[in-house]
């Protein structure tokens, strides 16, 4: 190794999204990071390019590299486009049709043309056994063996390579779903199997049995690219060990993610919030909303004690605008987001309403925004971002692309402006409004959702559209600071540097406080602490391993549980004065009111293991010394203020530790701009970030 | 850029914020409900209204039903409380079901809402609660007298005193007090969380009042759907429907007549007052009416005053769909959530190729009253519980697309799992799947129904309470699709049991279901013959279908059952 110290360890962080493969070499405290096209015939050639570049960067070899934690879109996008394997569900008899019903409802009200979306696994696909499981785990029927061994002889007829197995109540009693596996396995051995006790042991046969499926048909694709990927890895030189990020924000083995691939679902997101949480901790900060802006979604997050929220089901694939019920529910530990389509590329027009709508709908990479000048038609926030003087029509993304005002504005007017008897820039402001507005609206809903008030909050914008927008968001959320770090367009594959091993395991397990059981408890969490550290210890023998403790609880008789966090004194010496305090107080927290003389259950008991995080040191946070030397000005739309100001433009790479530059600014770099609002001003910190606070009155 | 221009921007802003202050509003009381049908089924509504009681914006919830009538109470209420009497802290009730939501069941709860000490609107909302005393949620009752507690229009809170006499009396009225005092909480809480962020909204806009705001989503919407409108032929039709009923059958007639400016849909020849407890108060009648007509009409359009004033909804004077008051009206769904496919019969007519053919309708709700054997001393310790689920039928098929399997319309509630379900009492659910060969036949194939077999654990008996239309008169089919299949309801034995009412199935006992599947559209034999094929792979129809209604040869058959032993998908 060439410049570097023996000592330090090599890490590369790499992230397959949709458009760009990410890689983020980090040594000691240098990082070099690249972006390259991903190649969808062969993914692993986009990650050995960029791998080649960094270490090229760094003048190292991919000998030198001692691990490379990676996250992808691949299993998310193996969903959304169906190219998963040849699957077949067994399920319990007269439950065949459980994935197709769904909820039984529309998740749009006035559409009489909706087309609700098809299963991962049609009809003929779907066998059943005769076998069922009670409420409290006991076998009203027992399956029969030789049923399962003709039923196997069907599948292997068939020719499936991968088989779920969903059945009734089996996250209380799992053992038909495991005999189903042992014949599976004596009889076709070759098929991959998975078990919906073991993908997702929660309660809910609709989430429960699409997660497992899911698992499974994702399986063979999956298994098969991380062996290619490890081997081709082998083969360039670099035998280091290889982790993959999960949903969950943690990283698990090659072997745990090949085995459980629905685990690795919007993994580059997850990413996205560890990074955000590193800024947090580093900053000291313990209520923050991370931002992340994209070319067609955004995505926001709750990060409180430098921790991302979680939650225990999410939803992929969504068919119709991004609408709530309109993909597929996927239950497993992972990091609560909203994704709303608003990017850069996001569309507008208007509706019969004379209203300016923006999204979902996005222009793809071509043509793209009108701006571009390649043939779009239909004005992008991209062009109204241009139109308000946001953007440097000639320093666009490092230069690479020369962006056409009059393009853009000519689309606003036609598409826009006409219909609203508005000119060009009007529209604009328009449509900027209305999609941070939609983003604000996004994110104060997930905020209720969560019981939080975001006048507390600090923002963390990164991705490429997120600095252009943050300010103005800051400003409609009431939210005072702002911080924008560096990297921010590599921000996942930098947060899965940040990520701990860690692995949460959960069970459904009913218990009334009035019927409480301190001993039944200790029993379960011990088995769920066994059970995630395990895992987190086949990743890293050595590791130290911290167990965070969950119940969620509820009113008995609501339908809407509540985390409640415990301390392992509570969890293992369980009392139920504690757990009814612990509830009330985070009960009031969320809807400000108790309810007195009603009965409380817990429903799902989680127990997350990771290792030990780094402590982060702080950040030397930088006080006021100086103006930052203004190299020229142009006009931007200020919306707060409903009108164009003279604002400053200086370049982020010449800005100073202390520098302060005073709204209404842009802060240029190669990948974005960062938009300073009249009323707020930036101090560059001594970590690179910029940390955009409210200006004095009078100032 | 002018601050006109400027202004409009912020008020579109302002428009699109108040929508989502009253999903968060929504949200809130989804979260803190007690009730199942509030929480796992989404059977509430709310909204913010305007100074004089106009309707401003709406949660899109799952119940089209409180559509028009949430827009109509507010109204009601200042009238009865007096605007002299509106305080700061003050927090309104009422279950009135002529001027809340149609049936006891439903409470509403409007908050006045100040900003600087003045009056600048309010906030409603509505909830369906899990009991309300009287004889239960049934169709028993021979007057609304004996369906429960009837709360008129009141104060809950006064200038932030809870009124505690008031909720003393609730809670010795109903079964399960606890519950239904929380949600009464629960519609308070979530009127707070809208007020909240609607001040929020309006220092951010330096606003003083609601009035410029008003007129602009009002103006907006009653020129988009007027625009609508007038886009229509202007002609009309009359439609019809027989339904089941609950001893005796019942007609359902519309006259629809699309004029210039608004569109009239009256109710008359409909059948008079139901003995039993299905009759509708006009409230309901007119939002699934409305429904119906903005769906086909004006789906794009948020539901305010506005956009709901051009539908004019009428019923005779005690017909069974505008029964007054002391009529018996617990179970008004029944008939209500037949009302859309009534109206799309006569829209068919106006506007053809626009409207899908009748479906299952109402929804297929049962509720299962368990406890421990009576018939001989059971073997082990027994349990009571009330269990409700919503389930339902297959829907219409559409002018280009097949009906949706197992999916309410016009309701948009949702099912329970299964496994949620059997923890809430000793009950077993056998089966809940498609139910192959009950969507309509058609060159677009209605919607499957579902079969369901419902029993209890060892050692308990039950009062198995239906609540079930289209026995008797299944989906109609339209431009030459067949209809879709009725319901059925028998015994394990197959002993044929009542569509409605409450019926005993003793230890051992169980219940078998078949609800109905939606109306096909357009001639069979137009059907592409890939869907006839995958159809038939996927077991939605069988063989015997497949030939004889569609016409696939004894080669297509075995041709698919070999792909389909091959592993192939069609």
């Amino acid at each position: 190794m060439s410049e570097f110290d023996k000592d330090q360890s090599a890490r590369i962080g790499v992230d397959i999204g949709g458009t760009f493969t990410d890689a983020v070499l980090e040594i000691g405290n240098q990082q070099f990071s690249t972006k390259v096209l991903t190649t969808y015939s062969a993914p692993e050639d986009a990650i050995i390019d960029a791998m080649q570049q960094v270490c090229d960067r760094a003048g190292i070899t991919f000998d030198d590299i001692d691990q490379i934690i990676h996250g992808t879109t691949l299993a998310t996008n193996a969903l959304i486009e169906r190219r998963g394997a040849k699957t077949a569900l067994i399920t319990s008899k007269g439950f065949r049709d459980v994935i197709e019903m769904r909820t039984e409802s529309r998740f749009e009200q006035y559409d009489l043309n909706l087309k609700l979306p098809e299963p991962l696994l049609p009809r003929q696909q779907r066998y059943v056994v005769n076998e069922r499981v009670g409420a409290s785990g006991e076998i009203y029927i027992a399956l029969d063996r030789a049923e399962v061994e003709d039923l196997a002889h069907t599948i292997k007829a068939a020719g499936y390579t991968s088989v779920a197995v969903g059945l009734l109540h089996s996250y209380l009693n799992s053992s038909h779903e495991e005999l189903i596996r042992d014949v599976l396995n004596q009889i076709i051995p070759d098929v991959m199997v998975s078990l919906s006790c073991e993908v997702s042991p929660q309660m809910r046969e609709y989430e429960r049995f699409n997660t497992v499926v899911a698992n499974a048909y994702i399986k063979p694709l999956m298994k098969s690219y991380l062996t290619r990927l490890k081997q081709r890895l082998v083969d360039e030189g670099a035998s280091c060990n290889v982790f993959l990020m999960h949903s969950g924000g943690g990283i698990i083995s090659v072997e745990s993610a090949a085995e459980f691939p629905v685990r690795l679902v919007e993994s580059g997101p997850a990413g996205g919030a560890v990074f955000a949480a590193t800024i947090a901790a580093r900053y000291g900060l313990d209520k923050v909303l991370s931002f992340d802006m994209g070319g067609t979604t955004a995505k926001i997050c709750l990060i409180n004690n430098q921790t991302p929220k979680t939650s225990r089901v999410f939803e992929v694939a969504r068919t119709y605008r991004f609408k709530k019920g309109s993909g597929m529910p996927i239950s497993i530990p992972v990091i609560d987001m909203v994704e709303i389509g608003a990017g850069g590329g996001s569309l507008a027009h208007v509706d019969s309403m004379k209203q300016i709508r923006v999204g979902p709908e996005s222009a793809s990479s071509e043509p793209g925004p009108a701006c571009y000048g390649l043939g779009g038609l239909r004005p992008a926030v991209t062009d109204a971002d241009l139109v308000l003087g946001k953007l440097d029509p000639g320093n666009f993304a490092g230069g690479s692309i020369t962006l056409n005002a009059r393009e853009a504005e000519k689309v606003l007017r036609s598409e826009v402006g006409e219909l609203l008897d508005m000119d060009a820039q009007t529209a604009a402001f328009g449509v900027v409004e209305m999609v941070d507005e939609n983003m604000a609206n996004a994110a104060r809903v997930h905020a209720v959702e969560n019981g939080e008030d975001l006048a507390n909050y600090t923002m963390i914008a990164f991705g490429g559209a997120a600095p252009l927008h943050a300010g103005r968001l800051c400003e409609k959320l009431g939210i005072s600071r702002l911080l924008v770090p560096v990297g921010a367009g590599v921000g996942s594959a930098i947060g899965f540097l940040r990520a701990p091993f860690s692995f949460e395991a959960n069970r459904s397990f009913y218990m009334r406080l009035s019927q409480f059981k301190p001993a039944l408890i200790k029993t379960l969490l011990t088995e769920l602490q066994e059970e995630a550290t395990q895992f987190v210890l086949s990743c890293d023998s050595r590791a130290k391993v911290e167990c965070q403790f969950k119940v969620y609880m509820r009113y008995c008789g609501q339908g809407w549980e509540i985390p409640v966090m415990l301390s392992p004194e509570q969890a293992m010496h369980a009392d139920e004065k504690i757990f009814r305090m612990l509830f009330e107080n985070d009960y009031k927290a969320f809807f400000g009111r108790t309810v007195d003389g009603m009965d409380i259950e817990s429903t799902v008991w989680a127990v997350n293991a990771s290792t030990s995080s780094t402590t982060i040191p702080r950040a030397n946070e930088m006080k006021y010394c100086g103006t930052s030397q203004v190299e020229s000005t142009r006009s931007i739309f200020d919306p707060a203020l409903g009108q164009s100001q003279e604002a400053s433009v200086i370049k982020r790479s010449v800005m100073q530790p202390g520098e302060v530059v005073k709204g209404p600014a842009a802060i240029t770099e190669d990948e974005t701009t960062i938009i300073v609002p009249a009323s707020r001003e930036a101090i560059m910190q001594s970590d690179g970030c910029i940390d955009l606070t409210e200006r004095k009155a009078n100032d | 850029m002018t601050n006109r221009l400027a202004n409009n921007v912020s008020k579109q802003v302002m428009w699109n914020r108040l929508i989502s202050i009253v999903e968060e509003q929504a949200q809130a009381l989804v979260r803190t409900a007690f009730s199942t049908s509030v929480r796992e089924a989404g059977d509430l509504s709310a909204g913010v209204y305007d100074l004089d009681g106009r309707m401003l914006a709406q949660a899109v919830t799952g119940t089209p039903g409180h559509v028009n009538a949430m827009a109509d109470a507010v109204g009601h209420f200042i009238r009865r409380i007096g605007r002299d009497n509106i305080f700061e802290g003050d927090v309104y009730i009422t279950n009135d079901p002529w001027q809340g939501t149609g049936h006891l069941h439903d409470i509403t709860v409007v908050s006045p809402s100040f900003h600087n000490s003045a009056l600048i609107g309010f906030f409603a909302c509505t909830a369906h609660v899990v009991d309300i005393g009287g004889r239960g949620f049934t169709a028993d009752a021979a007057s609304v007298y004996e369906e429960g507690l009837y709360i008129p229009i009141m104060k809950l809170t006064e200038r932030g005193e809870l009124n505690k006499p008031f909720m003393h009396l609730v809670r010795g009225n109903v079964r399960e007090p606890d519950q239904v005092v929380g949600d009464i909480h629960a519609l308070a809480t979530c009127n707070q969380i809208g007020h909240s962020r609607l001040i929020e909204m309006m220092l951010e806009f330096e606003l003083d009042d609601l009035k410029e705001i008003a007129s602009f989503i009002l103006d907006n919407s009653r020129d988009a759907t007027l625009e609508k409108i007038a886009a229509l032929p202007r002609n009309s039709s009359t439609g019809n429907m027989t339904i089941d009923g609950y001893d005796t059958p019942i007609e359902l007639h519309v006259t629809l007549q699309i004029h210039a400016d608004h569109v009239t849909c009256d109710f008359v020849g409909s059948s008079g007052i139901d003995k039993r407890g299905i009759n509708v108060p006009l409230v309901y009648t007119q939002a699934y009416a409305c429904y119906a007509l903005k769906c086909a009409i004006a789906p794009d359009i948020p539901n305010n005053a506005a956009s709901l004033a051009p539908f004019v909804i009428t019923a005779p004077t005690n017909s069974i769909l505008n029964a007054l008051r002391p009529a018996p009206v617990a179970l008004r769904h029944v008939i209500g959530h037949m009302i859309p496919d009534t109206v799309y019969n006569a829209l068919d007519k106006i506007l053809p190729e626009a409207v899908p053919a009748e479906g299952a309708g109402t929804l297929c709700n049962f509720q299962v009253s368990l406890r421990p054997r009576s018939d001989k001393p059971a073997s082990r310790q027994g349990q009571r519980a009330e269990v409700l689920t919503f389930n339902s039928g297959g829907a219409g098929a559409r002018p280009s697309l097949d009906g949706m399997d197992a999916t309410a319309f016009p309701s948009g509630v949702m099912t329970m799992p299964v496994e949620a379900t059997e923890h809430t009492g000793p009950i077993i659910i056998w089966r809940k799947e498609l139910r192959p060969d009950s969507g309509g036949v058609g060159k677009y194939r209605g919607g499957l129904g579902q079969f369901m077999e419902v029993g209890a654990t060892d050692g308990h008996e039950f009062d198995f309470s239906a609540m079930f239309d289209r026995v008797k008169f299944p989906a109609r089919g339209r431009q030459g699709g067949g209809d879709g299949a009725s319901t059925v309801i028998a015994r394990e034995d197959n002993s044929p049991m009542k569509g409605k009412g409450k019926q005993f199935v003793p230890h051992g006992g169980r219940v078998k279901l078949e609800f109905p599947g939606g109306g096909g559209y357009g001639k069979p034999s137009d059907r592409d013959r890939d869907l006839v094929k995958r159809d038939f792979a996927r077991g939605y129809i069988s063989a015997a279908v497949a030939q004889t209604e569609y016409g696939l040869s004894d080669a297509d058959i075995r041709e698919i059952e070999t792909a389909i032993e091959r592993g192939e998908t069609l």
